[in-house]
């Protein structure tokens, strides 16, 4: 990229009416968390500073109030102004604009747009996975937008998809094609708390690995925590073979989950000690 | 009576007197000691290592087996780890039993049950100055034979496989 392309800032749009939930989706709770504080984090990780949009009426509202704050500077309300305020308080940062009720927004779908990024468009945003039209509330806004979207809001304009559609934008597919799934309604809200729940122990837990006899020789360590997304004994393995390079196949191994014989395909839980055991021999 | 493990020298006599019974007629015990020879090569010392926590409990189970398979009074067996020289003892079971018949096949079975079934592992030292671990340094090249060659350390020699 040329020294001329912009930091990029992220910018979580908490405006909303969220008129068909009826409830303020900034503040559902997913996996015992409110969605603001969950997409919060997740841009944080990915960009140095990060805003949360909303209107003039919502600054003192609890949750909204802990965070750094961009309040529409423009009349007229909707995604679009939250942009453009954003554009406007720092006229030389791009945005990553995250919408507040993506609760399967994930660190792969960041990385890929950033990664992939083309500053010299006005946006780079995904195609949406179901009807092909570009995502605006998952996307990157250069600086260069801010005068588009204000002739296009001028002339009338208020949807950032249509907005897209008909400007130089980079579209990518999404590598992870779940993580734009958004949340309207009551029920789509208990959807997904029902996948983030069921999906949650397998999307990444802490265990404890202790290694033995020629184990602990090829792994050069007796013991260690492990962030991990395997779901089993057999998943676990696949991951630390790939890492370590154990000359012994699993078929040659048993496995102990919390200190007892298991079986490959058992789940795991968070906190479970995990030993493979290689041949014995005692006596 | 519970399987245990000792690092230091294992003390028979002591563990001898635990299996005392008045209504024993005899008592048979089986030491497993550091030979200086395994598969053509020379050994010059032995490292043996154990997942304590499960061995305890799959030891444990071998013997409370032992009690219910066979009309025996008791049965205790003693594993010892950490670094040993030849001739030292690695292992000690001892059983208690009205008649010599019980007492010598829980013996036996208790034995081939630990070597096959709780997790303790042996690293040979060689005289070339190589080393191994024992039934898994041959069995990743050859693996159907994992747990077909018994490297016994005691003249008992046997070929049950592992369940």
């Amino acid at each position: 990229m040329s020294s001329r392309t912009a930091p990029v800032y992220g910018l979580i749009l908490a405006g909303g009416a969220s008129s068909r939930m009826r409830r303020d989706k900034a503040v559902l709770i997913y996996q015992g968390r409110n969605q603001l504080d969950r997409a919060f984090e997740l841009v944080k990780r990915h960009v140095a500073d990060v805003f949360v949009s909303v209107r003039g009426g919502q600054m003192t509202e609890p949750t909204r109030a802990q965070k750094p704050l961009i309040v529409d500077s423009v009349e007229g309300g909707g995604p679009i102004v939250g942009i453009r305020s954003a554009l406007a308080a720092y006229p030389d940062v791009a945005w990553l604009v995250v919408a507040c009720d993506l609760p399967f927004l994930s660190d792969t779908a960041l990385e890929q747009l950033l990664g992939e990024r083309d500053p010299r468009a006005l946006a780079t945003a995904y195609t949406s996975a179901h009807d092909g039209l570009p995502e605006p509330l998952c996307a990157i806004w250069e600086p260069a937008a801010a005068a588009a979207l204000a002739a296009y809001q001028s002339n009338g304009g208020q949807c950032p998809r249509k907005f897209l559609s008909a400007h130089s934008v980079l579209l990518l597919e999404p590598r992870d094609r779940h993580a734009l799934d958004n949340v309207n309604t009551p029920e789509e809200y208990q959807q997904a708390m029902d996948a983030l729940d069921s999906s949650a122990p397998a999307n990444s837990m802490q265990l404890t690995i202790q290694y033995f006899a020629l184990m602990r020789e090829q792994a050069g360590r007796s013991e260690e925590t492990l962030e991990t997304s395997a779901a089993t004994p057999a998943e676990l393995f696949s991951e630390l073979n790939a890492r370590y390079g154990f000359t012994l196949p699993r078929e040659q191994l048993k496995v102990a989950v919390n200190s007892e014989f298991a079986d490959w395909s058992r789940r795991l839980s968070a906190g479970d000690a995990v030993v493979f055991i290689p041949p014995v021999a005692g006596g | 009576m519970r399987f245990r493990f000792t690092d230091a020298a294992i003390d028979t006599e002591t563990a001898r007197r635990e299996l005392l019974d008045r209504g024993a007629g005899g008592y048979v015990s089986f030491e497993g000691w550091v030979r200086d020879h395994n598969e053509g090569q020379e050994v010059t010392r032995l490292e043996y290592e154990a997942f304590q926590s499960l061995a305890l409990k799959e030891g444990d189970r071998i013997l409370a087996e032992a009690l219910q398979r066979f009309p025996i009074k008791h049965a205790l067996c003693i594993h010892r780890v950490g670094s040993l020289d030849l001739t030292d003892m690695a292992v000690w079971v001892g059983v208690s039993a009205a008649h010599r018949g019980e007492a010598f096949d829980a013996c036996r079975f208790i034995i081939d049950e630990v070597k096959h079934r709780v997790p303790i592992w042996k690293k040979e030292h060689y005289r070339s100055g190589d080393s191994g671990w024992v039934n898994c340094e041959h069995c990743a090249a050859a693996p159907r034979h994992a747990h077909g060659h018994d490297h016994a350390h005691e003249p008992l020699e046997h070929s049950v496989l592992p369940e």
